[in-house]
Order: structure tokens, then C-alpha cells, then sequence
């Protein structure tokens, strides 16, 4: 299954979006919240990002979705073409998106774009 | 420039970045997140004691260690942004042992490529490129005259400090100032100001280097 991991400026943000996505995609699909800067502090760490890209990885890819500025930098900084991609999504209704695609054992390149497609999703 | 004289650029870094945090920080809140102070001075403390702990062999090593570090201590976008622009410059540099200003000035070229690359910045967007690269032009055209180090450090720095001072009207299209939009203009870029930083510690790098006698 592929793995996907949410980058956030914010450790909370990122580890409600990984409950929130759980809670609707269920628990099987390897979704890891990457938040905040190792100290706790609004920013990004690029080894906590690294270490769930780790976790994530079923051998089937991970798609990493940061949310903004610098969250884009580190998350682009870890691209393996093929392997590790990056989301240019919405960060919570791409992670749900990518989060039900990957549930369904789509491939690394189908979760890419049902992530990216939620950009076009309207609410109204 | 031997091994020795990258060591000593980053800590002349270190130092101006220490004492321009506040600056920088205030550059940042007008049309920021208040932080790019505090991260780089952050950032730069860790590339200091990183050097200190392993000193590396080489000029390209030093900037690699300096890159990395940079990438995982400061947590902020200057972090990816500078730690790419240093880790490139000493990917360029390769095994090289001594490097004249004209091979600096090609790495310097690399790392500005780097951050065109991951930040997607041009120019006039309002962002360190701003400062960096005509800095760059500057050094590849005092090489290519011959001159010395010094004076081709100090029109860098000269072009970085006017290319920092252009962004002043300039409306943001990287970053955060990029939300303000039209509101950014009015406000030196902070990414800008703190390439002014570091491209003048190379002068005060040399300096130190070679002390002038009588």
C-alpha cells in the first residue's frame, strides 16, 4: 500500500489530519503525521520528516503532502522520483483523498492525482 | 581558498548573522512570520559547532556540512533555501583543495541554481535571489578581470547590498510576503538582507585571513 505522509508548520495540525483521515479511510492505510520542528516549535524538521517517510514505506511509494512555505521546501528536498512525490494539493481534502485512493491499493501515481484532483473538488 | 578560508567565511557568517538577528527579524515581521532572525541565527550556531565537532577536509566538505546542518536545524523555508545554495556550491567544489575566485564564483552559480530549482524564485520575485545573483555576477566579473579576492568580494557584496536595497518596492511573489501581495512592497525582502550578510562575510573572511602588515 502506498504510504503517505502530512507535513505541517504545526505538529497538531498534522496529527488531527492523520486522525481525521484514519477516521474516515480507516486505520490500514500507512498515514504518518510529520509536524512541527524537533523542538515542538512552528516549522518543519526535515528528520522527522525523513523518519516517517521511513515508516510509511511499504515498498509501494509514499506521497508526502506538506501543507505551506516551508513545509513544500523540506518535502521537495526528500523527492526520489518514482518513490517519493510530492502533493501540490489542498492539505486536508487532498490527505483524505489520498488517504481513500491509497486504501483502495491504488499506485504511488493514482494517489499523486486523486490528491491533486481534490484542488478542483467544489464544497458548493 | 583553502579549506581553512571556508571555515572561516561560515563564522564571519555566524557572527553577522548573530549580529543582525534583530534586523533581520524585524525585516521578517513587517511582511513575514517574524522568524528568519531567530532561525538563521539558529542555523548558523549549529553549522559553527557542526565545523568544530568534524572539521572536514575540503572546501566542497565544509559546504556540504554547513548545507545539511543548515537544512535540519532551521526549520524555517531559509533552511532548504540556504542548505541547498551551500550544499550545491560544495557538490561543485567536489575534491578540490584550493579554489580561486572564478571556481567560486561557478559554485556560487550552482547553489543560486539550486534555489531557483526547489523555490521556483526568478528574478524581481522579492527573495534572496534578488541579492544573490547579481552578487554572483559581480564575482564572475572581477575574476574574469583578474583582479584580487578582496576586490571581487567587496563588488559582491556592494551588488548584493544593491540588488537587497531594490527589492524595497518590489511585490513579493515567493513566500509568505507573497499572501500580502501589493502590501509587501514598501519593505526590504529579509531573504535578501540576509544574503547582503553572507556574501559580505566573505570579505570580512579574507580580511581575517590576511591580515595587511606595516
Amino acid at each position: 500500500m502506498v504510504g503517505i505522509v502530512l507535513i505541517s508548520h504545526s505538529s497538531g495540525l498534522a496529527a488531527e489530519t492523520v486522525v481525521l483521515a484514519r477516521g474516515i479511510c480507516g486505520t490500514d492505510v500507512p498515514i504518518l503525521a510529520a509536524g512541527g520542528t524537533d523542538d515542538g516549535e512552528f516549522g518543519t524538521s526535515v528528520d522527522k520528516v525523513a523518519a516517517a517517510v521511513e515508516k510509511a514505506d511499504q515498498g509501494d511509494g509514499v506521497l508526502l503532502i506538506p501543507d505551506l512555505g516551508s513545509s513544500v521546501l523540506t518535502a521537495r528536498l526528500l523527492e526520489q522520483p518514482g518513490s517519493v512525490v510530492v502533493a501540490d494539493a489542498p492539505f486536508v481534502e487532498g490527505a483524505v483523498s489520498a488517504a481513500v485512493a491509497a486504501g483502495c491499493g491504488a499506485t504511488l501515481d493514482a494517489v499523486l492525482a486523486a490528491a491533486e484532483e481534490a484542488r478542483t473538488i467544489r464544497k458548493m | 581558498m583553502d579549506t581553512r578560508f571556508f571555515v572561516t567565511w561560515m563564522e564571519e557568517i555566524t557572527t553577522a548573522v548573530h549580529a543582525g538577528r534583530d534586523r533581520l527579524t524585524r525585516l521578517d515581521a513587517a511582511i513575514g512570520d517574524a522568524d528568519h532572525g531567530a532561525n538563521l541565527d539558529r542555523g548558523f550556531t549549529a553549522v559553527a559547532e557542526a565545523l568544530a565537532a568534524r572539521p572536514p577536509g575540503t572546501p566542497g566538505a565544509v559546504l556540504v556540512l554547513a548545507g545539511t546542518t543548515l537544512i535540519r536545524k532551521v526549520g524555517g523555508a531559509s533552511g532548504p533555501l540556504y542548505g541547498t545554495a551551500f550544499r550545491e556550491m560544495g557538490r561543485a567544489l567536489g575534491e578540490a583543495p584550493d579554489v580561486p575566485v572564478a571556481a567560486l564564483a561557478s559554485a556560487l552559480e550552482a547553489g543560486l541554481a539550486g534555489v531557483r530549482r526547489l523555490g521556483g524564485a526568478e528574478d524581481g520575485d522579492k527573495t534572496m535571489v534578488d541579492a544573490l545573483a547579481p552578487a554572483i555576477r559581480a564575482l564572475a566579473r572581477c575574476a574574469g578581470e583578474g583582479g584580487e579576492p578582496e576586490e571581487a568580494f567587496a563588488a559582491a557584496a556592494a551588488a548584493a547590498e544593491e540588488g537587497a536595497k531594490a527589492t524595497v518596492p518590489l511585490v513579493a511573489r515567493k513566500g509568505r510576503a507573497s499572501y500580502l501581495g501589493p502590501r509587501s512592497a514598501g519593505h526590504e525582502d529579509p531573504g535578501a538582507a540576509s544574503t547582503v550578510l553572507i556574501v559580505g562575510a566573505l570579505g570580512t573572511a579574507a580580511a581575517r585571513r590576511r591580515p595587511r602588515t606595516g
